[in-house]
């Protein structure tokens, strides 16, 4: 049996006193794509944070290709997974290119800097995310969506077969939105990118994801296909709201 | 996917715009290395006593390539250049190498524009060292250095181990909580320095004249002892560009971005603070390089610190050695004085040409 490219083990995750994640255990296969999705204060970004191998539990562990991650080097991770890091105020005028070569750091050599190799990934994922139009641009004066794609830009020329990505259409608009699910459905199906999304459009999760994980209050309380485990009484009783504004956007009739 | 349709020009545009900087910056380089020369030249030639350029360039040769160019001079003249003008200007030219490399690398870890070379409490260190070696009546050479110099050194280092120390007990991000005790041991370290001053009487003077900064008590000696501690750290932060770029988008990005961000954190900090603890004790509290020359640079070649910090160097070793010609031509006025009067309005000039504001 392959092992996992991804595997949580039993991780506990305490911050004063409160825990924040309990005994969860969860799995990503190569190639696989799983959407988190769950409440506010879940715990889904935390889980995330722990998956990255930047946040240390409690208890429990994380394996990526089978090896504790806390034993890797950083630069070993890097190489092997790749985060949608989240909004961040850059402190200095920055171009958008540039912004996106930060996700070359792990494979440049310490010395030599950026090889045709990592520019021609860069000007790759640029191409892929769509931000042709952007290069040259102050990545500070873009708006908040344009912003997030630039992150994405950065994880996809860190050209990883893992991905971590925490809410990435959240500034984004309609059109964007479904764009970006597009982009990392291509990720996972052409290039084999293993994904782990933080969702918070059931929607968007349950159209796009072939398997949620759904988190509350620290646990995982469901995990499988979306016309399986989002019924009814769970987007009621978890979500708090009505079902039909759910299955409109989804176009899932399960339930 | 089918990605967005991309317009006609950006794929040009994709391929010319990264080259365009990097042909900048290698513009700006050759520009530093001959600002450089100038001011090597200009150094040894310009002063109170004059001196041909013929017989400045003569005795050069004559001492460091054996040749000998058919020119006369009086002995004083030689000296003048071998042993005080030309260690003169490399000290000058090295501490301020050190400056601007040191204030790149705070800027981007602390990832605060505002931050320069002492921005961690060292020059309130240094200067509160200085003072208690002015105030105690014990006069003694350490490395061809006076108890000035050696003290300054070692409040520097001191002070941004106790700012380094306190800064971890802070539930506040690490970068906040550095910046915050930065400033508290600072303020407190100034109320000793003041106290210090209040009591000095005579010595007044002489603190004030660490505080300014200047090149006057360089020798070779000296510089022997600095040089290698400055040119080792900034190679040695050079050497470190990469952690340095991950840095720009924050430590958690870092992070993913394969910095091993403790350990990283740890060595700039320590690299810098030596790095400007050296400076400080050779030339005193010199102000204004460190923060102007890598904005300066930064603006032109953008925040990539494998660009910005050597061509920082450059220019921050260029900036310090004209500042100091000045100060000799003014008839000895403190380097720092120079330095403040050049860099604020330059840097005034600066941040009304910045298209974006700075987000703190």
């Amino acid at each position: 049996m392959i092992a996992p490219a991804l595997f949580a083990d039993g991780v506990t995750v305490e911050a004063r006193e409160r825990a924040i994640l309990r005994d969860v255990s969860f799995s990503l296969d190569h190639g696989e794509r799983v959407a988190l999705i769950g409440p506010n204060g879940a715990g889904k970004s935390t889980l995330l944070r722990v998956l990255a191998g930047i946040l240390r539990p409690a208890a429990g562990r994380v394996l990526l290709d089978d090896v504790p991650i806390a034993t890797f080097d950083r630069s070993e991770v890097a190489k092997r997974l790749a985060v949608v890091p989240q909004q961040t105020a850059l402190p200095f005028s920055m171009r958008v290119e540039e912004v996106v070569a930060l996700g070359r750091l792990p494979h440049e050599a310490a010395l030599r800097g950026a090889r045709p190799s990592d520019r021609a990934a860069v000007a790759a994922a640029i191409d892929r995310v769509g931000l042709g139009h952007l290069m040259g641009r102050d990545a500070r004066e873009l708006s908040l969506g344009e912003r997030q794609l630039v992150l994405l830009a950065l994880a996809v020329a860190q050209a990883a077969p893992v991905l971590l990505l925490d809410e990435p259409t959240v500034h984004l608009d309609l059109r964007h939105q479904v764009e970006a699910m597009e982009l990392l459905c291509d990720l996972n199906e052409r290039d084999g990118t293993a994904l782990v999304a933080v969702l918070h459009d059931l929607g968007l999760a349950a159209h796009f994801f072939p398997r949620l994980v759904i988190i509350e209050h620290g646990r995982i309380i469901a995990d499988g296909p979306p016309a399986e485990i989002l019924t009814d009484e769970r987007i009621r009783e978890t979500f708090g709201v009505e079902p039909a504004l759910v299955r409109l956007a989804a176009g899932v009739n399960g339930g | 996917m089918t990605t967005t349709p991309v317009p006609a020009g950006a794929r040009r545009r994709a391929v010319i715009a990264t080259p365009t900087r990097l042909g900048r910056a290698g513009w700006l380089a050759v520009a530093g290395v001959v600002s450089l020369m100038v001011v090597l030249v200009g150094g040894i030639v310009l002063g109170s006593v004059d001196l041909a350029p013929s017989t400045t360039v003569a005795i050069l040769a004559k001492r460091f390539l054996g040749l000998d160019l058919g020119l006369a001079w009086a002995p004083t003249a030689e000296a003048i250049v071998i042993d005080l003008r030309l260690p003169r200007v490399l000290t000058a030219m090295v501490v301020g190498t050190g400056l601007a490399v040191a204030g790149a690398t705070f800027q981007a870890l602390l990832r605060n524009p505002l931050a320069d070379p002492y921005v961690l409490g060292t020059a309130s260190g240094a200067a509160l060292g200085a003072a208690i070696a002015v105030l105690i009546p014990v006069r003694t050479l350490f490395l061809q250095f006076g108890l000035v110099n050696t003290l300054a050194f070692v409040g520097a280092i001191l002070s941004v181990t106790v700012v380094y120390k306190l800064s971890r007990k802070s539930s506040l991000s690490p970068l906040t909580s550095l910046l915050l005790t930065g400033y508290a041991v600072g303020s407190l370290l100034s109320a000793g320095l003041a106290m210090a001053m209040y009591l000095s009487g005579t010595g007044l003077r002489q603190i004030f004249s660490f505080l300014l900064g200047g090149f006057d008590g360089t020798s070779w000696a000296r510089l022997a002892v600095a040089a290698p501690l400055i040119i080792g750290g900034t190679i040695a932060i050079l050497l470190r560009a990469r952690a340095l770029n991950g840095f720009l988008l924050g430590e958690e990005a870092a992070a993913h971005l394969g910095v091993d961000v403790k350990r990283e954190r740890v060595i700039l900090i320590a690299l810098a603070s030596l790095v400007t603890a050296a400076g400080v004790a050779v030339a005193g509290l010199i102000g204004f390089v460190g923060l102007v020359v890598p904005h300066f640079v930064r603006m032109l070649v953008g925040p990539n610190a494998r660009l910005v910090l050597p061509i920082s160097a450059l220019f921050g070793a260029s900036l310090l050695a004209a500042a100091d010609v000045v100060a000799r031509m003014l008839g000895g006025v403190p380097v720092g004085v120079v330095t403040a009067i050049i860099g604020a309005p330059f840097f005034l000039l600066l941040l009304r040409r910045a298209r974006t504001g700075y987000e703190l």
